[in-house]
């Protein structure tokens, strides 16, 4: 039977780490998004499926957690909004150094500093550009709705295990906050220790008679077998492009332009393509949902039938660089988003495509 | 009367043995480290109680970062400081393993202060070694939160001034002071009876941790003979004279 709720993105996110078999929850409150910790102490998951569930220190602490919990080979994850996101980049740089898999959730707010609580698009570059020091990428996941938030969970581990890779939910503070039907997945038993160990021959559990001992580490002295490695990491990273580029498209077929938007964005971006087509304007809309890997083919291939491209953003424009890079000079790209908090209305967007685009 | 070589290798004559958690690399150590004589006491404990299968250490960052390399079991490598915040999810995931912690004074007691804070006042059950030299060994010899009063480093090259540098940090006594902890000793292995009880406080700690005690903190007063530009001999004579009367052997809790 279907299990439909009314839910806040963020309590989505909670009950989807549970039904999904989580392991550990590890997180430090701040706004928008302290309900996923609060929505899980409610739960007490700890009491039914055996999640455990802990508020760290600092944002460096749970990302030390998620590492060693992921040493381990658990399923762990943590959720923060981007001040605290910036406190665990070095965390995050020894993750995808190790090759540890975990689950990063950022309900990003507006930047820099404290800067505000309403919601932003401005940590765009420091998630899909690996965001600590080294030469490293994480998987970015761009949930545009509730479901979303609640789905991307589930397939965020399944792509942090296949590739042994931290990956990121990219969410911001509206998703986070706003209320919508969610069709709730059932229930999945976590690993046994055993599944673990078949699934995960490189966690720390214990040395066995049978096997040479596991070791999580991220240091490498030889600057030759360091550089292969770098190499291996960076094939993980193209395979990631070849494989698991997702993205949405609405009536782009016929489109004379495009507007490319994530997340919350791309929401406010589907009504400005029903106001632009009922202008008579074949407008159409490129949602990737993946921001790393980037949707960079498609819209490569898109660019060869339309007239220009308006990447919408709630940033001073980030995402238009990698539009830019993607479409190859073919065809004109421009950047409009409203920022420091401030969320663009369907008109605005209409006006900037009819200024930058198809005026200029 | 001269011992023939044979005699000496006959199994009844054995007065000691390489223990076989121990592995074959080379430690990297500087001679006269304190380092490599812990790193041995943990390999004997580990193989005495039988718990190689059952134990998952983790490592620091300084000069014990290649720890892993040397004592055969699981290992995971944190990054500077955190060891503290690792062992507390790898316990918490893990509770039917023995989780330890090795950390540095640099590591343990400057940039992971929250973190060992915040482990031992939950009273995670695990062990946390501490490994205090009183300078940061493996970036050469800067000054380090446990640097005594007046001692040379790199960063305190007339000294430690603590008007400027502030005080010694005795993170042992705040450790022992707060409720999670149930085992906090302070210990050295600068001679055969003091690695001897080093040992005993280890195995102290592991059979704590099995009967869930919360946390077991262990001091071991090292010396850094390269960082101290002093021999090994005069290194073992520098901390007895001058680290003992700051931090004083002994347990500082035992409940
Ligand atoms: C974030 C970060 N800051 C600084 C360093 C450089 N660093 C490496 S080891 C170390 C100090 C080591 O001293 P200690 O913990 O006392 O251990 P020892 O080498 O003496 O055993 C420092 C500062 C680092 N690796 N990471
Ligand atoms: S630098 Fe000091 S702490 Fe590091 S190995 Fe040498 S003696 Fe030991």
């Amino acid at each position: 039977m279907r299990e439909v709720r009314l839910m806040k993105g963020n309590e989505a996110i909670a009950e989807a780490a549970i039904r999904c078999g989580v392991d550990g929850y590890f997180g430090y409150p701040i706004t928008p998004q302290s309900e996923v910790m609060e929505t899980l102490m409610d739960l007490k998951p700890w009491e039914t499926t055996g999640m455990e569930v802990l508020q760290a220190e600092s944002e460096v602490a749970s990302i030390n957690m998620l590492y060693g919990g992921a040493g381990c080979g658990k399923k762990v994850m943590t959720s923060s909004s981007s001040p605290g996101i910036s406190l665990m980049q070095e965390g995050l740089s020894y993750l995808a150094g190790a090759e540890l898999p975990c689950v990063v959730v950022n309900v990003v707010r507006g930047g820099p500093g404290l800067g505000t609580i309403q919601p932003s698009q401005s940590d765009y570059f420091q998630s899909v550009r690996g965001g600590g020091h080294g030469d490293y990428n994480t998987i970015v996941l761009a949930p545009s709705s509730v479901q979303e938030m609640s789905d991307f969970v589930e397939l965020a581990f399944d792509l942090a295990f296949k590739y042994r890779n931290p990956a990121i939910i990219l969410s911001d503070g509206m998703i986070g906050q706003m209320m919508e039907k969610v069709e709730m997945k059932p229930f999945k038993k976590r690993w046994t220790n055993e599944e673990i160990e078949k699934y995960c021959p490189w966690a720390t559990t214990g040395k066995k008679k049978d096997r040479e001992r596991n070791i999580i580490t991220s240091v490498e002295l030889d600057s030759q077998v360091f550089e292969s490695f770098n190499h291996k990491l960076v094939a993980k990273y193209r395979k990631m492009e070849e494989e698991e580029v997702r993205f949405e498209s609405f009536q782009c077929e016929d489109a004379d332009y495009i507007i490319v938007a994530y997340g919350s964005s791309a929401r406010i971006c589907q009504k400005s393509i029903d106001i632009l087509r009922s202008k008579g304007i074949k407008a159409g809309l490129l949602r990737p949902i993946t921001l790393f890997p980037f949707p960079k083919a498609e819209l490569n291939s898109i660019a060869d039938r339309v007239k220009g491209m308006l990447s919408v953003e709630m940033s001073t424009g980030q995402m238009v660089e990698d539009v830019r890079l993607a479409v190859e000079g073919k065809v004109k790209v421009e950047h409009f988003g409203r920022v420091g908090g401030m969320v663009h209305s369907p008109e605005e967007v209409v006006e900037a495509l009819e200024q930058k685009i198809i005026g200029g | 009367m001269s011992i023939d070589i044979n005699e000496i290798k006959k199994a009844e004559n054995l007065v000691y043995k390489k223990s076989s958690v121990l592995t074959d690399k080379v430690m990297h150590y500087c001679p006269g480290c304190s380092h490599g004589a812990v790193n041995r006491i943990m390999a004997e404990v580990i193989e005495e109680l039988d718990l190689q299968e059952e134990t998952i250490g983790v490592t620091p960052v300084g000069c014990s970062v290649l720890l892993y390399n040397y004592i055969d079991i699981d290992w995971q490598e944190a990054a500077h400081g955190r060891a503290p915040a690792l062992a507390t999810a790898i316990k918490r995931l893990r509770p039917d393993k023995y989780v330890v912690t090795y950390q540095g004074d640099g590591d343990l007691a400057a940039i992971g202060t929250a973190e060992t804070i915040h482990a031992c006042n939950r009273g995670e059950n695990i062990i946390m070694i501490f490994i205090n030299n009183g300078i940061y060994g493996m970036t050469g010899g800067q000054m380090a939160p446990t640097t005594l009063e007046g001692m040379k480093s790199s960063t305190s090259p007339f000294g430690r001034d603590v008007a400027r540098d502030g005080n010694p940090l005795n993170m042992t006594q705040i450790v022992a002071s707060l409720p999670g902890t149930s085992y906090v000793t302070r210990q050295s292995v600068h001679t055969a009876a003091a690695a001897r009880k080093m040992k005993r406080s280890l195995k102290k700690a592991f059979e704590n941790q099995k009967n869930n005690k919360g946390t077991s903190f262990i001091e071991v007063v090292s010396t850094c003979s390269s960082g101290w530009k002093m021999t090994p001999a005069q290194s073992n004579k520098w901390m007895v004279e001058n680290m003992f009367p700051s931090y004083p052997l002994g347990d500082l809790k035992d409940e």
